[in-house]
């Protein structure tokens, strides 16, 4: 009985895992090049998990002797990661094949680290989460270098790897010592515990366990290795990294931290208080130099982060549901923008190839007006300029931060966006105010512009019907709140009898 | 009690003097015995503890598997560790600061365990008095930590696939072994044989 | 009907402005003459409806503003008052509209002019048609724009881009004290519906409010805020510098706005705030002053103009002082019947004036002039009867409404009307004067021509003539025609609620008793005029020149118009521009600039330059980066900075 709703809590991540397997076999058996229809296969069985985790009961409980978490948060959040990763696959189809590097392991991979995604986000113990992320970061640093031939992708796989497994290493570290200090593995055992600031040794746990969550979602000073990696990886890779396990990684740093040390409040809010400016201020200064399209698209997902981050730092007494939705909304929109963005990125196709630099997008509006008419979208989302999504979401993190009393990360966040908006708004400047040069872009591939047509339309859908997204958001972070934070609540002791 | 003292302690400063080697020293190839070094007196400390399955586990799979591959590996690849190591004297005053001023926090800091027990909330128990550690392993492994042991199975999984698709080479007509082939092959279709005066050559 | 005539001056200005380049300059005279005949002709029968049959109506247009307890419509309010000023701006501008097809036949620019003359008299039916004072300040605010864009119509000009300017500042100051006004009405009523502000007059006289620790009587206060107004837009003394100035846009301009209509919006907005101002004596004498004060003042200035449309142009400025001076002894009727008759013989005198010019090659000054009569005889004729018109001839247009004017100074009880009453006549007798000069130098006596300019010299086609022809007729026989209407005894039904007198105002009664000296004190200051006029231009031309050589102080203070631009540059305009370049320079380019955008933007760069760098490439820097966040982040613990 107990097995059985068990395996019905993981079962999207059992079909992921079955899924990826037996397009793996389909794969090996098949002497012809069936990687088309294996990504397409991929995507099916990413909806069909995504379904799945939409019909699961809607009242949290837990899986595994406590190991693993499923509520509307979990729920919304698995769902949102695993749409993201079925777009990140659409986007790869017609690069991988015009740039010769079509392989039916990528969207196994893919479907793999889906699954550490999945575990990460419903992960209920330490242990859980190093699997999750484990499981997540060795399918990442393979797919980085997918395109082996290439002497950028493979540094990048490389830097990725040795990078990851010393944060890894954090994160073991901070684990250990949590354990070591407690005894116990498990959330809400740790929660009950209830240590405070003053527990310093928890304190330096808890730190490392931050970091090596803080380098998942690339926020400063744990994010040297974003730009490399995001240049280095082929686009439809880095449109994958830059989305889905930013997702993951940010919820799973949510339930991490605000889970397990409730009462010491004050010490993690300075952390994130820090890397949120630290991540804000960054993202937003170095993407001014930048020529690659893609370094750019690196900083901003950093200085993205460092806005998700306000929300999270507000996380705080009775106004937490806002941070949380305010963390959860953002990180959202930051999705759908991103993959709309990489959609128009890897359209930039000329006679002779691919190209990436910011410059090659002159005079965009006049021989592509749908595709610069998409891109300026986006970037004026990025940017925060009213009434597009992104503005909302920059809205409610503010919003919260207000609430719970952070001014001044308030006041430097909106400083920092307006900086920000100047290289966003350059690109903007380039597609419409410059002349096109003598070569063309050639026409966008029906797959990207549909997906960057969808995602154009719901950066202007959410002005006009927020309540859809508003509401599922509130729930989950009520979800999120109502199971975890409070301590004491019932969940399974082991029985290993 | 004092001997098993002695014994962590000797344990404990070789493991830690190893590993610094294994970091410093300018042959990898001493770099991975020192490695091995560092295993060895890990799985003492287990041994201590009363971990003797995972000991042993340490000495079979790391040394005897995982730190003879890595020496292999080591050997096989004609690296200048040489140039490699060259920008390590470069970073190492700031490097060293660093580490000293994260080792002398964290030795305050866990030090003060030593001093105040009390800080450790629930310390984990090693060993159960009825049965063995092996026994002990096996009777959760499967159960309550099921989920774990297959999630890890699925990681070294994407390992696996990792490995193949960063390095598996497909070639186009690869030479395979023809049993019917080889045995349908006779003397004459293969061999000819030529008469070479001394001195002439072909 | 009613809304026809407000917006059909729109609809041609949107199809001459917008469609003008499409369907041509042709096309585009036509449309807008055309709307305006039609216009001018429902002017006419609503005029007869409203004033004489049916008496005043309002109509709702649309919402506009509904905020909070501020309410403004838009709507049209026709009453007598308002009837009026639609005969009067419609039919000037449509006679100007077609004058202007002969007038700017040249023009390479005729669809936009077209459109802005059409934009101007819708803007000045707002403003006639308004029923509360923020649809009122729309209307007024787009003549302003209206005259800003037609004197800067030749904008390659560059003197024509200064007036332009000169006039949109100037009026702004008036503005200002307008828009003060408005919100001191909306501020003590809590409306700015005539209606109700109106009601609300009498308990406003007896109410004081503080202001800057000082008690000021609302009524009075309010009623010179709206003077101020209308001083800007009515040229009146110390405000009146740009209206000489806008002359330089072309003449049927000059004689649409800068005559008949706009300028005389100040005098229309006093009319319409009787009932404000009537309970204002303080108020009232002070319109009384700076109205005499400019009606004498222009006079004299124009006494030495030699540019003719200059001439004119001070002659408006003199005409308007005396319509406020009637205004400020209470005879608002005398006002409006003056500004009705004023209307017609100006712009005759402006469109003929402008007939001249035509026919001369484009030449303004009168000392290059004369004996043109021969020539074109019929514009001759046609600024005869203007300029016999605006002197007072007897029966002619002046003659009623000028000395109804000077008598009511008279009569007046105002404690100014006596000076009032002076500088009125002496006035009249410069009016006569320079105006008789101005026949003189140009039609009669030696031409001073040169032969190639009279070579080319003709008369102006019947589009200008017929016109100037209707014009005429008014000038003749608007005086005689309507003066028992508005001024006679049925004028209180005529009237009607339009122009509220108080119970103690019995102005329109009294001016007929005074003296027959004063009655006949025009007269002779208008005979006196035009023989000094003869004999100093006619009979002995080098005179003028010994006159202004003996008197030169006097001459110069005339010819520099009193100085008064002199003075404006150096109290406001240097003060001004060393303020502006003292911001621009040291606020803006300085302090702002330097530290605000320009700074910011190259400190963004330079930390940008460094943070680039810092991405370096090479691993063990990464993770040399991540173990220091660590180390930090446990070292601000530890060193007890998460308390």
């Amino acid at each position: 009985m107990m097995l059985q709703t068990d395996i019905m809590a993981i079962l999207p991540e059992l079909i992921l895992f079955f899924g990826a397997m037996g397009l793996l076999m389909v794969g090996v058996f098949n002497t012809s090049n069936l990687s088309r229809p294996i990504s397409w296969g991929a995507i099916i069985i990413l909806l069909v998990a995504a379904t799945v985790v939409l019909f699961q009961p809607g009242q949290a409980y837990f899986a595994f002797n406590g190991a693993l978490l499923m509520n509307d948060f979990t729920a919304l959040m698995k769902a949102m990661t695993f749409i993201a990763v079925a777009g990140s696959l659409v986007l790869s189809h017609d690069f991988m094949h015009q740039e010769k590097i079509e392989r039916f392991e990528y969207p196994v991979l893919v479907l793999l680290a889906s699954c550490g995604m999945s575990i990460m986000i419903s992960a209920n113990d330490l242990i859980a989460v190093y699997m999750g992320l484990e499981l997540q970061s060795l399918a990442l640093y393979v797919v980085a270098s997918i395109n082996r031939d290439s002497v950028r992708s493979t540094e990048a796989g490389l830097k990725y790897f040795v990078l990851g497994a010393l944060s890894s290493g954090m994160l073991l570290y901070g684990v250990s010592l949590i354990y070591g200090f407690s005894g116990t593995v498990n959330f809400q055992e740790l929660a009950s515990l209830g240590f405070t600031g003053n527990d310093i040794g928890l304190i330096f746990g808890m730190v490392f366990l931050m970091a090596g969550l803080a380098f998942k979602i690339s926020a400063v000073p744990f994010h040297m290795w974003t730009p490399d990696v995001y240049e280095g990886a082929p686009t439809p890779v880095t449109a994958f990294l830059a989305v889905a396990p930013k997702l993951a990684a940010m919820a799973l740093f949510m339930r991490a931290v605000i889970t397990i040390f409730p009462q010491a409040q004050d010490a993690w809010q300075q952390i994130i208080i820090f890397m949120s400016l630290a991540s804000m201020a960054l993202g937003a200064l170095a993407a001014i130099g930048q020529q690659s399209i893609k370094r750019l698209m690196a900083y901003s997902s950093i200085g993205h982060i460092g806005f998700a981050l306000v929300g999270f730092a507000a996380i705080a007494g009775e106004n937490s549901a806002e941070g949380v939705s305010g963390v959860i909304i953002y990180i959202i929109i930051y999705a759908i923008m991103t993959l709309g963005t990489f959609a128009c990125i890897l359209s930039m196709r000329r006679s002779q190839g691919m190209v990436e630099n910011i410059d090659d997008l002159s005079g965009l509006s006049q021989t592509r007006p749908f595709m610069a008419f998409c891109l300026a979208v986006f970037m004026f989302s990025m940017a925060g300029i009213p009434p597009l999504a992104g503005f909302f979401g920059k809205f409610y993190v503010f919003r919260a931060a207000i609430n719970a009393e952070l001014y001044t990360l308030a006041v430097l966040g909106v400083l920092t966006s307006v900086i920000g908006a100047y290289y966003y708004l350059r690109i903007v400047k380039i597609m419409y105010l410059d002349a096109p040069d003598d070569e063309v872009n050639l026409p966008m591939p029906r797959n990207l512009s549909l997906l960057a047509g969808a995602s154009t339309f719901l950066m202007l859908l959410f002005f006009i019907y927020p309540k859809p997204l508003v509401t599922v958001v509130d729930n989950a972070a009520d979800a999120f709140l109502g199971v975890d934070v409070q301590p004491g609540y019932v969940h399974y002791q082991g029985t290993p009898k | 009690m004092t001997l098993a003292s002695f014994a962590f302690y000797m344990f404990a400063t070789v493991t830690v003097a190893s590993a610094l080697m294994v970091i410093s020293a300018r042959n990898p190839v001493h770099s991975v015995l020192f490695l091995i070094l560092t295993f060895f007196n890990s799985a003492g400390i287990f041994l201590l503890l009363g971990a003797e399955f995972l000991a042993l586990l340490l000495v079979i799979v790391y040394v005897g598997a995982v730190a003879v591959l890595f020496l292999f590996v080591v050997m096989m690849l004609d690296i200048d560790f040489v140039e490699l190591n060259e920008g390590f004297l470069q970073y190492l005053p700031v490097g060293a600061l660093v580490g000293l001023v994260l080792l002398t926090e964290l030795i305050m800091v866990l030090g003060g365990s030593a001093i105040a027990p009390d800080m450790i909330a629930g310390g984990p128990k090693a060993t159960t008095d009825d049965m063995t550690n092996a026994e002990a392993l096996g009777r959760v492994l499967y159960t309550d930590y099921v989920f774990f042991f297959q999630t890890a199975g699925a990681i070294l999984l994407v390992a696996m696939v990792g490995a193949i698709v960063l390095t598996l080479q497909k070639r186009d007509n690869p030479k395979r072994q023809s049993v019917a082939a080889q045995n349908a092959r006779r003397r004459d279709e293969s061999v000819e044989v030529v008469k070479v005066k001394p001195g002439q050559g072909l | 009907m009613y809304e026809a005539i407000v917006f059909l001056p729109l609809l041609g200005a949107f199809i001459a402005g917008v469609f003008g380049p499409i369907i041509g300059a042709r096309a585009s005279t036509y449309v807008t003459s055309g709307f305006m005949v039609l216009v001018a002709i429902l002017s006419a029968v609503a005029f007869a409806k409203v004033a004489i049959y049916e008496g005043p109506k309002t109509i709702t247009i649309l919402e506009w503003i509904h905020s909070g307890n501020f309410e403004a419509d838009w709507k049209l309010r026709i009453d007598t008052l308002t009837a009026i000023m639609l005969v009067v701006v419609n039919g000037v501008s449509c006679l100007v509209h077609i004058y202007s097809i002969g007038y700017m036949s040249h023009d390479p620019h005729q669809p936009r002019f077209f459109a802005y003359l059409s934009l101007f008299t819708f803007a000045m039916l707002m403003l006639v048609t308004a029923d509360n004072f923020l649809q009122l300040f729309f209307g007024w605010e787009g003549v302003g724009l209206a005259s800003y864009l037609l004197i800067g119509f030749w904008f390659k000009k560059p003197s024509a881009n200064a007036a332009a300017i000169k006039a949109f500042v100037v009026n702004r100051v008036g503005d200002f004290g307008l828009i003060l006004g408005i919100g001191a009405i909306f501020f003590t009523v809590g409306s700015i519906h005539f209606d109700d502000v109106f009601a609300a007059a009498p308990a406003l006289a007896e109410g004081n409010f503080v202001f800057l620790g000082q008690i000021v009587p609302i009524l009075p206060t309010i009623c010179l805020l709206l003077f101020m107004g209308a001083m800007g837009k009515s040229a009146q003394f110390l405000l009146h510098t740009w209206l000489p100035d806008a002359m330089e846009g072309p003449t049927p301009v000059s004689a649409l706005i800068h005559a008949a209509t706009m300028v005389t919006a100040g005098v229309f907005l006093v009319a319409r705030c009787s009932p404000l101002f009537e309970l204002a004596p303080s108020a009232m004498t002070v319109v009384v002053i700076f109205g005499a004060i400019t009606a004498f003042f222009a006079a004299t200035v124009g006494l030495v103009q030699n540019d003719i449309k200059r001439v004119i142009a001070y002659s408006t400025c003199s005409q308007l002082g005396y319509m406020f001076v009637a205004l400020g002894v209470g005879a608002y009727q005398v006002a409006i019947f003056h500004l009705f008759t004023h209307a017609f013989f100006k712009a005759l005198l402006f469109l003929g004036a402008g007939s001249l010019i035509h026919a001369v090659d484009n030449e303004q000054d009168m000392t290059k002039m004369g004996g043109l009569r021969e020539m074109i005889p019929f514009t001759w004729l046609f600024m005869l009867i203007g300029t016999l018109a605006l002197t007072g001839f007897p029966f002619m247009a002046g003659y009623f409404s000028k000395d109804a004017i000077i008598e009511a100074a008279f009569a007046a009880h105002n404690p100014a009307h006596m000076f009032a009453f002076t500088l009125l006549v002496v006035s009249a007798l410069f009016t006569s004067f320079y105006s008789w000069r101005l026949m003189f130098m140009t039609f009669h006596g030696k031409t001073r021509l040169t032969n190639d300019q009279l070579s080319r010299i003709h008369e102006s086609p019947m589009v200008m003539l017929i016109p100037l022809l209707l014009l005429s007729v008014g000038a003749v026989a608007a005086g005689f025609a309507f003066k028992s209407l508005f001024i006679g005894d049925g004028q209180a039904g005529f009237w009607a609620s339009s122009i509220f007198t108080a119970v103690d105002n019995h102005i329109l009664h009294d001016l007929h008793d005074v003296p027959k000296l004063v009655k006949f004190s025009p007269l002779i200051m208008m005979v006196t005029g035009f023989v000094l006029a003869w004999y100093y231009y006619i009979a002995r031309p080098d005179l003028p020149a010994v006159v202004a050589r003996e008197h030169e102080l006097l001459y110069r203070f005339l010819v520099k118009k009193w100085y008064f631009d002199e003075l404006y540059h150096f109290i406001f305009v240097r003060p001004a521009k060393w303020l502006a370049r003292l911001f621009w320079k040291g606020g803006d380019g300085f302090i702002i600039d330097g530290f605000g955008p320009d700074g910011i933007a190259s400190t963004v760069l330079n930390v940008t330059r460094n943070v680039v760098r810092l991405q370096s490439g090479f691993v063990y820097h990464y993770a040399f980066a991540m173990l220091l966040g660590v180390a930090g982040l446990i070292s601000w613990f530890m060193l007890g900075g998460g308390k």
